[in-house]
């Protein structure tokens, strides 16, 4: 089995369905001749030509109103928003247009598209390339919204999310494209191959959407995350010696509810950790969510560790990243209670 | 003529020394408004039938002069004159006249359905039947239809049953949409029509998406889109410009010139200096400005643009130059914004009255057919509406509750299914 990183691993989910689906486009700025600013579609437009992998123009807009008259053609379309930052010139088409062409129609249209974006900070890209925006689609009824951690998950949901009939949009945590960051961003970042993850089969293979992934076992705390916190809060719970229960959402909405609820009714703690602002984030609607179903469970008050209520800041970067040790406090927090 | 200064102070740091010195800002104004004589010295229309019409296949850049003329078929006489006239066989003339009529008679009848309470809201689209209509027989059946609004003619030309339309308008529970759109914003599958949004614009990039799947699956179908003229500034007006022209996609991107978006006139949307016909100019996109009152010219500018997209030679931008003789909708009350008497007088005048002008000169009609005409689509709209009153009116039965967490998704997720169960138990416990 070949190790890829997580570049690796959506090159080769496009590669799988652009293989078994003639249907299947992709495209969007700088995609098709070069292979994109990260290299996601590397390679695809020698092997599938230009008229299935092409360049767009700068125009987000643009390219999501054409995807979804291409998906109302018949087609399913993979457009690229080059950084998730960029996608706001895109709302009108995913919020009004994609999440609700189904429910106006009465089911006779559907956009079955998928919106590939990379996001997150500790890149050093400042307030316009480090924004992780997903709340904000998780609060549009009619869209999916997915997140992996690694680059099996990837692939497997990538492939999934194509093979979905609703719109899917599909944030990319760029700062774990090479290797599993864990916030320690003095230490030197180890690749992927170091990791069991990155055994990823070459052929095809899905992970439905809506499955959460318990990727530690504890029985202290639950620790609610996905994307790059994911590996953040795994070496907050080694570093700290708590027994903390991670859970990799993978998928937002859907949402595992019930992997959520078995496990903090079994630990009676819960912290959630989202590298997005805090305030509206979707760390609030977990929260509420554990409430809701737990509430006669929890020992303590639930924890929310996320990027602060600013904009992603440059020079302030590693103070603005939640990392392992905010995460830690906040294992000590509702442990110690 | 004063030289302007340039001033090295910040702004609003010393007061100007003269009047003349001081910016102004241009708003731009109607030339007539209420209580004022409609005033149209400015429109400036040529001749019926002294545009050329080029082959379907000539460059770009030998069309330059079409978004700055006016593509006219029909002379004042009702004859028709020029290279565009598409010699339409008397059939398809008279098709195209009842059609607009039922147009007509459809929307008069809906409104005073409207009047009557029996649904919410409703647009019309009258003096506008002609864009519509010659558009949608120019085009074909499998082509796809990415309209805006006021085109309910595509689906009355394309035989759309009208009482399914009603039924929309009424939300009533065989309404396709099971309720869940605002009145007029049909979507006919089957009719290769698409689901109107209702926000301004967004269907003019996906047709363009639409078209270049077609062109990426060596398909022979294309794609036609409308909106107004106010919607031309719209961001989503410049990405489907945009991508129509690198792509060359096989798409007709219309738009309809009414003079007024709501209570702006047509000055507002950027149309006091340049023609909207203008605007693909920048884009190298043939730009075709057309008399969208006179049916012959607006189906063959429409027939010109398609034979050019279905042979690669790319997209067409269309602007149908006509007048919105109605309200903007049951909503609005063109009286408190422009001249009562302007439509009545519109210097391109009435799209059913010029084609039926041009079929009596033909010798191909009569009075007394039109009147008999008028007396058969009033007859049918009337049988159709007491159909659709009979399955029932806005606020009479009502969609059934599980229909309001449907097609959210495709399946019923978790948490939709825990929401209709906790509605309807609600509703139980209110005794409901």
């Amino acid at each position: 089995m070949p190790a890829m990183n997580m570049i690796q691993a959506i090159n080769s989910a496009l590669d799988v369905m652009l293989a078994r689906d003639e249907n299947v486009v992709t495209f969007g700025e700088d995609v098709g001749y070069f292979g994109g600013v990260f290299r996601a579609t590397a390679g695809l437009q020698k092997k599938y030509g230009k008229s299935r992998v092409f360049d767009t123009p700068i125009a987000e807009g643009g390219i999501i109103g054409a995807a979804i008259g291409m998906a109302v053609y018949g087609l399913r379309p993979v457009a690229e928003i080059q950084f998730a930052d960029y996608i706001y010139p895109a709302f009108d088409q995913l919020v009004s247009e994609a999440a609700r062409l189904r429910y106006r129609s009465g089911g006779e249209y559907g956009a079955p598209l998928v919106v590939r974006t990379p996001c997150g900070g500790g890149i050093f890209g400042g307030q316009t390339h480090s924004q992780s925006p997903e709340g904000i689609f998780t609060h549009v009824c009619g869209l999916k919204t997915v997140m992996p951690s690694n680059p099996y998950d990837a692939k497997g949901l990538l492939i999934a999310a194509i093979e979905d009939d609703d719109p899917v949009i599909f944030f990319e945590p760029k700062r774990i494209y090479n290797g599993p960051f864990d916030g320690h961003h003095d230490r030197p970042l180890v690749p992927w191959s170091k990791h069991p993850a990155s055994e990823v089969p070459a052929d095809y293979y899905r992970i439905d959407l809506g499955k959460a992934s318990i990727v530690r076992k504890g029985a202290a705390v639950t620790v609610i995350a996905y994307g790059t916190m994911v590996h953040v809060c795994l070496a907050a719970a080694e570093e700290s010696g708590i027994d903390a229960e991670v859970i990799d959402l993978r998928s937002l909405l859907p949402i595992d509810v019930e992997a959520i609820a078995t496990s903090v009714k079994k630990t009676g703690r819960c912290v959630i950790v989202h590298e997005a602002t805090r305030t509206g984030g979707y760390g609030a609607e977990l929260s509420a969510l554990v409430q809701e179903h737990c509430f006669w469970n929890l020992e303590a008050p639930i924890e929310r560790v996320t990027g602060w209520d600013t904009p992603y800041p440059h020079a302030l970067e590693w103070e603005y990243f939640p990392g392992p040790a905010r995460v830690i406090r906040a294992l000590k927090a509702v442990t110690e209670t | 003529m004063t030289t302007r200064k340039r001033r090295a102070e910040p702004p609003g740091a010393a007061e100007p020394s003269s009047d003349d010195e001081q910016l102004a800002l241009h708003v731009p104004e109607p030339a007539a408004r209420p209580g004022e004589a409609h005033d149209f010295s400015e429109l400036h229309i040529a001749a019926a039938g002294t545009m050329a019409r080029p082959a379907v296949d000539t460059p770009e850049s030998a069309l330059r002069d079409y978004p700055y003329g006016l593509i006219r078929v029909l002379d004042d006489a009702g004859k028709a004159v020029g290279q565009w006239d598409p010699g339409l066989d008397p059939d398809t003339l008279r098709r195209g006249l009842r059609s607009m009529a039922l147009t007509r008679a459809f929307d008069d009848r809906m409104l005073n359905a409207q009047r009557q309470g029996k649904t919410s809201f409703y647009i019309k689209c009258t003096g506008e039947e002609a864009v519509a209509v010659a558009q949608a027989m120019a085009l074909d059946p499998a082509d796809m239809l990415f309209p805006s609004y006021r085109q309910q003619g595509l689906l009355i030309a394309r035989d759309w049953p009208i009482v399914d339309m009603m039924c929309q308008i009424f939300s009533n529970p065989a309404d396709r949409m099971k309720g869940r759109q605002l009145p007029v914003l049909y979507s006919a599958k089957q009719a290769n029509f698409f689901s109107l949004s209702g926000n301004l614009g967004t269907q003019f990039p996906q047709a363009v998406g639409w078209a270049m799947a077609s062109a990426i699956k060596h398909d022979t179908r294309i794609a036609a889109s409308w909106i107004g003229e106010g919607t031309t500034a719209e961001a989503d007006f410049h990405y489907a410009m945009t991508f129509a022209a690198v792509y060359r996609a096989p798409v007709l991107l219309n738009v309809v010139n009414n003079q007024w978006a709501i209570s702006s006139f047509q000055g507002i949307a950027g149309g006091e200096r340049a023609t909207f016909a203008q605007r693909a100019l920048g884009y190298g996109m043939p730009g075709l400005r057309v008399d969208g009152n006179d049916f012959l010219a607006v189906y063959a500018a429409t027939q010109w643009a398609a034979e050019r997209a279905r042979t690669n030679h790319g997209p067409t931008l269309i602007e149908l130059f006509t007048y919105r003789a109605a309200a903007h909708s049951t909503s609005d009350d063109p009286a408190a914004y422009r001249p009562k008497d302007e439509a009545a007088n519109w210097p391109l005048g009435d799209p059913i009255a010029r084609l039926k002008q041009h079929l009596i000169a033909i010798d191909a009609w009569s009075e007394e057919q039109h009147a008999a005409l008028a007396a058969e689509v009033e007859r049918e709209v009337r049988a159709a509406l007491k159909e659709a009153e009979a399955i029932g009116v806005l606020g009479g039965a009502k969609p059934h509750l599980h229909t309001m967490f449907e097609d959210v998704f495709k399946e019923l997720p978790v948490h939709l299914q825990q929401q209709l169960d906790q509605v309807q138990s609600e509703l139980k416990g209110d005794g409901n």
